[in-house]
């Protein structure tokens, strides 16, 4: 079994960047989003003031200034920053916003863009995240709590894994932590399925 | 009997499984089929939507799909689970590109989407599908004096448009109500328990919890109930974490709406899973449960 076989999105599907500008990029990468352009932004704040994670001061620039940041063409200090890896994606900015931005898809357009482009600030742990979690339902169809419990551990370190290693445990001796992953049962057609969507390469 | 197909979805079958058991247990009683959705795959969280968020929709619309092709409506239990398959729906319904393209994928596994079936959070079908009266008329212990918190989190309110639903939502607090318990009032029944944060970013997440539990504990909340399991777990299975993090001092039960309305309905604490929590339910609910069947049903 090749078990660094690649799964992740390959680099074709990244845009030939540089020559549109950032707006423009960041733009297209809201593609499910049906809320107004981010160029209709007033700059008011209401975002940043209902955010819980950046009123609790986590986030190194708030959705108003990332938003701002963006139509400034800061392409770099976007990417770098921790904002929407904080994201909790709850939406209460997209439906508080007086102008009709969908803050919230914006948040997961900018992680996709920097997922594609590896270009994810260090030391975030919602990418690996991210993409175990994705690989580990592209081999079964179901997620399973243990393996995102050990990619946590594995790059939180050992005080916060004790405590971890706490939690879980109480759980399994309450009996709600499964002992085997499961699987879905057509699982060759799932797996054709996403291939016709995004073209993994060889599986193991 | 009206009947649903059933996406318990992946946290409901361990680490939730008080949810599905109870889940399963009043919605019998309440007369309402759910059906398992066979082979149902991940909704893929929020994870997902960080990677690709076509594949994203592909996910849900297989799910989706799949209850389509039994005539049935999607019911999710879980907030997250909810939200993702209400918003494929949504966009899938009004660009045609995309489901065309999305139907091309489905194809691999003889399956198609035309976007007749619907998606319904559990809690939904309880307060509108079989309606507070008719809780109500089923109730035979009534929790009387039982203070609730409603905890409303964000995701099952965000998919709907109108204002005065996603901003003053009653509904939970009007079904505690119809099972006899009190409804607490407090500030953040509707703000985010910091979902999968609780993994990424765990001290942010840590300090929202708190602001939660402490906010909900201040109104005199003797027990918080939930609509979803990862908001469950955040405020039930951290709280440990929280009071040696921030010297508190929080120990509050965390249960699921099917565990209360369960218990209103007659049925054993056992058969609702209740006893597999981290933080004890039975001291909370004892004095309820044991008070005399004064006149029930009026
Ligand atoms: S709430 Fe809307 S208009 Fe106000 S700063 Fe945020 S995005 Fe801009
Ligand atoms: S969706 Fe993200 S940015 Fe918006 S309020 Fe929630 S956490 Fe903050
Ligand atoms: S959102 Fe959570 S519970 Fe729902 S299917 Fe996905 S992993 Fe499972
Ligand atoms: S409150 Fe938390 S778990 Fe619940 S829906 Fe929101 S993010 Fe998810």
């Amino acid at each position: 079994m090749n078990a660094t076989a690649e799964t992740s999105v390959t680099a074709t599907t990244a845009p030939p960047e540089d020559r549109i500008p950032f707006v423009e990029e960041i733009k297209n990468l809201l593609y499910a989003s049906k809320g107004n352009p981010i160029s209709t932004c007033i700059q008011c704040g209401t975002c940043s003031a209902t955010c819980p994670v950046a009123s609790g001061g986590f986030m190194d620039n708030s959705p108003r200034r990332i938003i701002a940041m963006i139509r400034s063409g800061f392409k770099e200090q976007v990417l770098k920053s921790n904002t929407f890896w904080y994201c909790a994606s709850c939406y209460q900015c997209t439906v508080r916003c007086p102008r009709g931005i969908d803050i919230a898809e914006l948040m997961y357009g900018l992680k996709r863009f920097t997922v594609w482009r590896t270009e994810h600030q260090e030391g975030l742990i919602g990418p690996t995240f991210s993409e175990t979690f994705v690989k580990m339902i592209m081999r079964t169809g179901r997620s399973y709590e243990p393996v995102l419990a050990t990619t946590y551990l594995f790059t939180y370190g050992l005080p916060e894994m004790i405590l971890e290693a706490q939690t879980a445990t109480s759980l399994m001796l309450k009996g709600r932590l499964p002992l085997l992953p499961a699987r879905i049962k057509r699982l060759e057609n799932f797996k054709r399925m996403i291939r016709h969507i995004i073209p993994i390469g060889d599986k193991e | 009997m009206k009947k649903y197909a059933y996406f318990p979805g992946c946290s409901l079958e361990k680490m939730a499984h008080s949810y599905h058991m109870s889940a399963l247990e009043t919605t019998r009683a309440l007369g309402i089929e759910l059906k398992e959705l066979e082979d149902w795959n991940c909704c893929g969280a929020t994870a997902y939507f960080h990677v690709d968020e076509l594949l994203a929709f592909t996910l849900c619309a297989r799910n989706l799909a799949m209850a389509e092709k039994e005539k049935l409506d999607l019911v999710a239990p879980c907030s997250g689970c909810y939200k993702n398959m209400f918003f494929t729906r949504e966009h899938l319904k009004h660009d045609a590109d995309l489901a065309e393209h999305i139907n091309e994928a489905l194809a691999e596994d003889n399956l198609h989407y035309a976007g007749t079936s619907s998606v319904r959070h559990l809690i939904e079908v309880f307060a509108h599908d079989v309606g507070f009266d008719a809780i109500k008329a089923k109730v035979t212990k009534p929790l009387k004096g039982l203070r609730v918190a409603p905890y409303y989190g964000c995701q099952i309110l965000r998919p709907r448009k109108a204002k005065e639903d996603v901003e003053q939502p009653r509904f939970f607090e009007d079904l505690i109500s119809a099972i006899g318990a009190e409804p607490v009032d407090y500030l953040l029944r509707l703000s985010c328990c910091s979902g999968a944060l609780i993994i990424t970013n765990r001290r942010a997440a840590l300090s929202m919890v708190r602001n939660l539990l402490e906010c909900a504990v201040r109104s005199k909340a003797a027990i918080i109930a939930t609509a979803c399991p990862l908001c469950q777990v955040n405020l039930e299975c951290y709280q440990k974490q929280v009071n040696r993090e921030f010297g508190t001092d929080l120990n509050v039960p965390v249960v699921y709406f099917t565990q209360l309305v369960g218990l209103a309905l007659g049925i054993p604490p056992k058969r609702l899973g209740i006893g597999s929590e981290l933080v004890a339910v039975m001291p909370a609910i004892r004095e309820v449960l044991e008070a005399e069947p004064a006149v029930a049903n009026t």
